[in-house]
């Protein structure tokens, strides 16, 4: 018997399991809901952990679940559960149903049964052969932690990579029937260094997805002399004095104020919650002429990139900014229903037990006309933010971002490097100061935690200039 | 398949894999929780979920480790397999090995278990709630971030060596986050928790006033002026920075190398010899309190610091075994076996003369900075350097008037923190993440907008 004409009482992974997907979406219909979607994963995790020169932790994990979400009228009710037999999924759809309520089930929605399946997964099987082995990794990381080793002042090296190979299964009762498998790897450096009573920090992390040989390709060296040197940078620097200031922040992960700051105010989930200071800004100006910000899901390799989103749709090129107007929205099946902005193939979430919500993919600032130096040249006094740290928002929109490497300007010159300083503002404030936009845009992977957990991301710009900003410190 | 029953497969199945010690733990837990918006139920959520970590040592004694959510007769098998297959890779440097207190026994409590209220019940309540928020005040136009949720949940522990324990709880909670607006003027937004053993244990009440004097309290707002200020911490402000640099008192951050402190540290005079420091797991108001850890340990009351010097780290099984004492209930169950502290107390020692006794927020008259809570903790602390930059939530005390701070940081370092606290008030409040008092610190930096 061919594996495609199994028929089985739960959902199996490789095989076409559309008559088991319809009859529990026909269930929900039945009952009263509007909209039944299952989303069904299966997922193979590995991390090592590289401290000095040795492996000092490898986690596998594995496991398998689904989320069953209802809509009814313009609320949802999200049911998740490790159970992937029939039995098991007919009783979350039922679950769901009772949460939400529901008492009419006279009028019941039309569901025609599912569409044609649309398997991304199809040209990405192989890929399992192609991931690096544990051993592979384990050695590629002693020699990163070695190169490290470059000083007697570097006292803590460590090398980290985890990968996460996702299999998914997308149904609704719109037709929508997808199947797809995501890679991510990510891998990075940290170094702590200490001399007498200074100590200083360095990291950095590389990250893609769908592409399996990138970690063979991923160049330590020059990871490890950028960590070495930020380190080296920093281990003596003074602390920021506080103020008000002009700052020029780099490109690369430069961009995570953009998302952390704008971004995040543009998904639609902050539409609903009427958190965000955009929202009926559209077409008008928020931000400097000079800025075009851009979200997408489709830059080959990206960490943020899809094939397809978690409610089953194609991630589009979204341009939220052009010029400095407000043009669009960060949208998912749940925006749409409540806000009215179409989905932007932006549905996400961190696995199975999480609704997917309107997040982004890689999110950046397009790149300008002026090189690093006129940005750094027009300034007489103020901060230049070579590497970024974490930061947050806070719920209503004023953010902070603590910055690892950064370097004071003096009269149109990088001088002094300084610590301890964290960027203040308001999206809203800071948006129409960006003055200056550099032609030299990159971008950088990173992890974001919100709503819907966290997902891999990717964030970026090219150099821009803040024409006044308050900078914290000491 | 229940705990016992899991226990026998995993043994059965290892026996088959010719796995002579192994130990695992195990997580079984149902969810649910709510969210409304104006009145209407905007998600619902229910969840099952269930997390099984193995370790296995191999025949030259190293650990590998796999999780799973399938714990299924296959699941079980495949994650004895690959975990090891991992143990190949153990790491020969640091050996783990069973907590010789695993089959010690445990405090036996009251496990306060309540039963499920229902969606619709939680529904209800919150729905109430919010609405007593918007009426609480006419400024208060949403309540955008709210839940209230509810959980049951098994935790497991158990070894090849007859090592078994578990225990089941229960646990409720409500947060509420009300955003306010006026005219010409920013939003402005605050909230409380509250957390309980079921949802009936939960003073709803006491949240929506929280919630609502909060938010109203800073309206008012000013920007400050970037100076050095007298600090009068929150006991959530305070018990956040500590927790925040516990790396101090934990030892595997002292292997890694990534503490302020070392091996050496024990009787190292850290701050004032009026302060104490407990960490204190099992301590009655500690609604997530666990009986043992990651590795059966048994939980217990551990003095950190005593009348300012550290007395003590927080340990893992290995951890103990390099510092030649006895784990302390603080593991994980991971690969790297990892510290961590469950629930801080913060109190005043005997050792109090040297305390500036006229600092009480409730009735000091001088000018002062109030930091209610701290913000943005995984970006602005750098616990391996002993530096902080926070933004917070707090007010202006001068003149006799409190204002509300606008948008402001404050920032320093650990262990000048810890020296220059000028005094630890004596009324203890209980957060939901430990009990403290408020405490005063001289000197440090705030930067304003002024």
């Amino acid at each position: 018997m061919l594996s495609s004409q199994i028929k089985s009482n739960e959902i199996i992974f490789g095989i076409c399991n559309k008559d088991l997907l319809e009859e529990i979406i026909f269930y929900g219909m039945r009952l009263g809901a509007d909209f039944v979607e299952i989303f069904i994963e299966n997922t193979d995790k590995s991390s090592v952990l590289a401290e000095e020169d040795f492996i000092t932790s490898v986690s596998p994990s594995f496991g398998r679940g689904a989320g069953i979400r209802i809509f009814k009228d313009k609320k949802d009710g999200f049911v998740s559960t490790n159970d992937l037999t029939i039995n098991g999924l007919m009783k979350s759809v039922s679950q769901a149903i009772e949460m939400l309520d529901v008492t009419d089930n006279k009028k019941i929605k039309v569901f025609n049964g599912l569409d044609k399946h649309r398997d991304y997964s199809l040209f990405k099987k192989k890929w399992i052969n192609e991931i690096p082995s544990i051993h592979e990794i384990s050695e590629k990381l002693l020699v990163s932690t070695k190169s490290l080793k470059k000083n007697n002042k570097i006292i803590t090296r460590k090398g980290s990579y985890s990968r996460n190979l996702q299999e998914v299964i997308i149904a609704s009762s719109d037709g929508t029937y997808v199947s797809d498998i995501r890679l991510h790897q990510t891998v990075g450096l940290n170094v702590i260094a200490n001399d007498a009573q200074y100590r200083s920090s360095g990291s950095r992390r590389f990250g893609s997805s769908g592409m399996p040989h990138e970690f063979r390709l991923w160049d330590h060296e020059k990871a490890a002399n950028d960590v070495f040197e930020s380190s080296m940078n920093m281990l003596y620097a003074d602390y920021v004095d506080a103020g008000q200031m002009p700052v020029v922040l780099a490109n690369k992960f430069g961009g995570v104020i953009f998302h952390e700051a704008c971004g995040h105010l543009l998904e639609t989930t902050q539409i609903e919650r009427g958190t965000t200071p955009f929202e009926n800004k559209l077409n008008e100006k928020i931000a400097h002429e000079s800025v075009t910000a851009i979200d997408e899901g489709i830059s080959e390799g990206s960490f943020g990139s899809l094939s397809v989103d978690d409610e089953g749709m194609e991630p589009e090129k979204s341009v939220l900014i052009k010029d400095g107007i407000l043009k669009k929205f960060i949208s998912d099946r749940a925006g749409e229903l409540r806000t009215g902005h179409k989905r932007t193939g932006s549905g996400r979430r961190q696995n199975y037990s999480f609704a997917a919500a309107s997040r982004m993919r890689n999110t950046y600032i397009a790149k300008g006309e002026h090189s690093k130096e006129d940005l750094i040249n027009s300034i007489s006094d103020g901060l230049y933010c070579k590497s970024m740290g974490g930061g947050s928002v806070g719920a209503t929109g004023q953010f902070n971002f603590a910055v690892e490497e950064g370097y004071l300007i003096k009269n149109g010159k990088l001088t002094n490097p300084v610590k301890g300083a964290t960027l203040i503002g308001e999206a809203k404030e800071v948006m129409p100061k960006i003055s200056m936009c550099g032609n030299d845009l990159e971008l950088a992977p990173g992890f974001c935690g919100s709503i819907s957990g966290s997902v891999n991301v990717t964030v970026g710009q090219p150099h821009i200039k803040v024409d006044s900003i308050t900078v914290g410190g000491r | 398949m229940n705990s016992k029953e899991i226990t026998i497969q995993i043994s059965e199945a290892a026996d088959s894999l010719n796995l002579k010690k192994w130990d695992y733990g195990a997580s079984f837990s149902n969810d649910y929780s709510v969210q409304v918006d104006k009145g209407e139920a905007k998600q619902l959520k229910a969840s099952q979920k269930q997390i099984l970590t193995i370790r296995v040592w191999n025949e030259s004694n190293l650990v590998g480790i796999t999780t799973t959510s399938d714990i299924s007769e296959s699941g079980i098998k495949k994650a004895l397999n690959q975990a090891n297959i991992a143990s190949d890779f153990g790491n020969k440097n640091e050996r783990t090995e069973f907590s010789p207190l695993a089959k010690d026994p445990i405090e036996a409590k009251d496990s306060k278990k309540r039963n499920p209220v229902g969606i619709k019940k939680l529904l209800t309540l919150l729905r109430e709630a919010e609405l007593k928020l918007l009426e609480s005040h006419e400024s208060i136009k949403s309540v955008p971030y709210n839940g209230l949720s509810e959980s049951f949940y098994e935790r497991v522990y158990a070894n090849s060596d007859g090592a078994f324990r578990s225990y089941t709880k229960s646990q409720a909670a409500l947060y509420l986050y009300a955003r306010a607006e006026e005219k010409n003027k920013k939003p402005r937004s605050s909230g409380s928790v509250k957390l309980g053993y079921g949802v009936e244990d939960i003073d709803i009440e006491s949240c929506i006033k929280d919630a609502s004097n909060k938010t109203i309290s800073h309206l008012n707002y000013s920007s400050i002026k970037t100076d050095k200020y007298l600090i009068c911490f929150s006991p959530e402000s305070f018990l956040t920075i500590i927790n925040a640099f516990s790396s101090m008192f934990n030892a595997r951050s002292i292997l890694d190398g990534i503490s302020l402190s070392n091996k050496n540290s024990i009787g190292e005079k850290l701050s004032t010899e009026a302060l104490n420091i407990y960490d204190d797991g099992l301590h009655e108001k500690n609604i997530s309190s666990s009986p043992f850890d990651g590795e059966g340990t048994p939980t217990k009351r551990l003095c950190l610091i005593n009348k300012g010097r550290l007395e003590n780290f927080i340990h893992s099984e290995s951890t103990a075994r390099i510092f030649k004492t006895i784990p302390t209930g603080h593991a994980g169950l991971g690969s790297k076996v990892s510290v961590s502290p469950d629930w801080i107390v913060v109190e005043k020692s005997e050792e109090n003369t040297d305390l500036k006794t006229s600092l009480d927020h409730s009735t000091y008259e001088g000018e002062f900075v109030y930091i209610e809570e701290l913000n943005a903790i995984h970006a602005g602390v750098r616990a391996s350097q002993g530096s902080f930059s926070l933004p917070f939530d707090g007010w202006l005390f001068k003149n006799g008037k409190k204002i509300s701070i606008e948008s402001a940081t404050v920032a320093g370092d650990i262990k000048y923190l810890l020296k220059n606290i000028v005094n630890i008030e004596s009324n203890q409040e209980v957060t939901t993440s430990g009990i403290s008092p408020h405490i005063w610190v001289d000197e440090l930096s705030i930067t304003g907008d002024a």
